[in-house]
């Protein structure tokens, strides 16, 4: 059995995490003040990939892609970025589908910090800065890990996004899902459960140790 | 001196209450705060520590401007070196009885000094769901204190102190206002709370529109 497809979707899903963590820790914090309607739209753009087919997700990124379209000739004109049937492509696309993975459990904990708890930290003569990474932050440690988990178990399930951008290219786009659809449709079942089980020990293992880690702080990985 | 004249409209949805403050509190004194419930006592606390603004007025402390609401300036809380004790503790759940203070203060000394006065130096390594109520209330006040404060605004502090620490408490905070000139404000539901002749008492009474 060809190992690549799972490498290639454990690259994808921590390169995708990682980022992310980055993203998705500022605009979490953002969308838990002060509401708006500025940020409520916001909030439901970034939540439409739980609701959206992924082959709608995928079909509008690929004509944005597109050197077809504005948009990617743009890319490919001033940046040399060729996103469609890339791995590069897979990587933003798995960022914008796995983006509420990210932030609603972020939100949600940002927004269940009692207000007084920050306002004491600025009573101490502490910044907005100093107050976000001593006392905000560490106290969602929780909630952080099982954001980063869900998005990396997420991301290695993607298969719709991915097809319709990368395609099934071995080395470059190939990942497991798409490893295990491409021996079906040979009748190479064998292959196709291999893939699969290897998906669902991974996947399995990582949501147990979720609940293990945070079996204090929450009572399941969706809370 | 700490010159009060502001107003706030305070939403309680059935109608609106109008918080309106005209006063002024003496320095290096400690200020009790009394009124019925709802009548807006913590919320002028917030004010006064600039957490909440208010719609109108002016807020003076000694002779500087904090708050005044014609040329709309309001003095950052981080640079009015206030000490809060809030009602709710807001201890920060990551941090151990002694980090608290050493987020207010690098003076290990100051640190040891205020541990022996709440007594809780044997519990420093403690996270504060380790501690009991009494002993989270002590550290607010204590974190309250790592920094120096000018002035310092405690809320409902000594509601879960059993008689005896409260008495020890209140003795040895008196000692630590003296030494470091505090101006202190209290909101206090019980009349005899660190009643004493040379204490002021304002008293505020709420109005609905």
């Amino acid at each position: 059995m060809d190992l690549e497809p799972i490498w290639l979707s454990l690259r994808l899903a921590a390169i995708t995490t990682i980022l992310l963590l980055f993203i998705g820790v500022p605009i979490s914090y953002w969308l838990s003040r002060k509401q708006t309607v500025l940020k409520l739209i916001a909030e439901a753009l970034i939540t439409m990939p739980l609701v959206l087919p992924p082959s709608v997700l995928g079909f509008y990124l690929l004509l944005a892609f597109s050197p077809s379209n504005a948009f990617g000739e743009w890319l490919q004109a001033h940046l040399d970025l060729q996103l469609v049937f890339s791995f590069k492509g897979l990587v933003i696309a798995s960022i914008i589908y796995s983006l509420p993975f990210m932030v609603s459990p972020l939100k949600a904990a940002f927004s269940h910090l009692p207000k007084s708890m920050a306002e004491a930290s600025y009573m101490m003569g502490k910044s907005k800065a100093q107050t976000f990474f001593k006392v905000l932050l560490p106290n969602i440690k929780a909630s952080i890990f099982t954001a980063v988990v869900l998005t990396f178990a997420h991301t290695l399930g993607e298969f719709g996004v991915v097809l319709m951008i990368g395609g099934n290219i071995p080395g470059q786009t190939k990942v497991a899902s798409i490893a295990i659809y491409d021996a079906v449709e040979t009748m190479d079942y064998a292959s196709a459960n291999s893939y699969a089980l290897i998906l669902f020990a991974i996947t399995f293992i990582i949501v147990v140790g979720v609940f293990i880690i945070n079996r204090n702080a929450v009572k399941s990985p969706f809370e | 001196m700490i010159e009060i004249d502001i107003e706030k409209k305070m939403g309680n949805g059935s109608g609106s209450l109008a918080l309106q403050v005209k006063s002024a509190f003496q320095s290096n004194s400690v200020t009790r705060i009394l009124g019925p419930s709802g009548a807006g006592k913590s919320t002028l606390l917030k004010i006064i520590a600039g957490l909440v603004l208010p719609d109108k007025g002016t807020i003076k402390f000694e002779n500087n401007i904090w708050f005044d609401g014609q040329t709309k300036y309001n003095k950052k809380v981080q640079e009015r070196q206030v000490g809060f004790v809030f009602q709710d503790y807001a201890l920060f759940p990551n941090m151990t009885v002694e980090q608290h203070l050493s987020y207010g203060t690098t003076d290990l000394n100051y640190i040891r000094e205020l541990l022996e006065m709440g007594e809780l130096d044997q519990l420093k390594y403690r996270y504060p769901k380790q501690l009991s109520g009494g002993q989270q209330q002590r550290l607010a006040i204590l974190r309250a204190l790592s920094t120096k404060p000018k002035l310092l605004l405690m809320d409902e502090p000594f509601s879960a102190l059993d008689a005896a620490l409260k008495n020890r408490m209140m003795e040895r905070l008196k000692l630590i206002f003296e030494e470091q000139k505090t101006t202190v404000i209290m909101v206090t539901h019980q009349d005899n709370e660190w009643a004493s002749a040379d204490n002021q008492i304002f008293n505020l009474e709420s109005r609905e529109n």
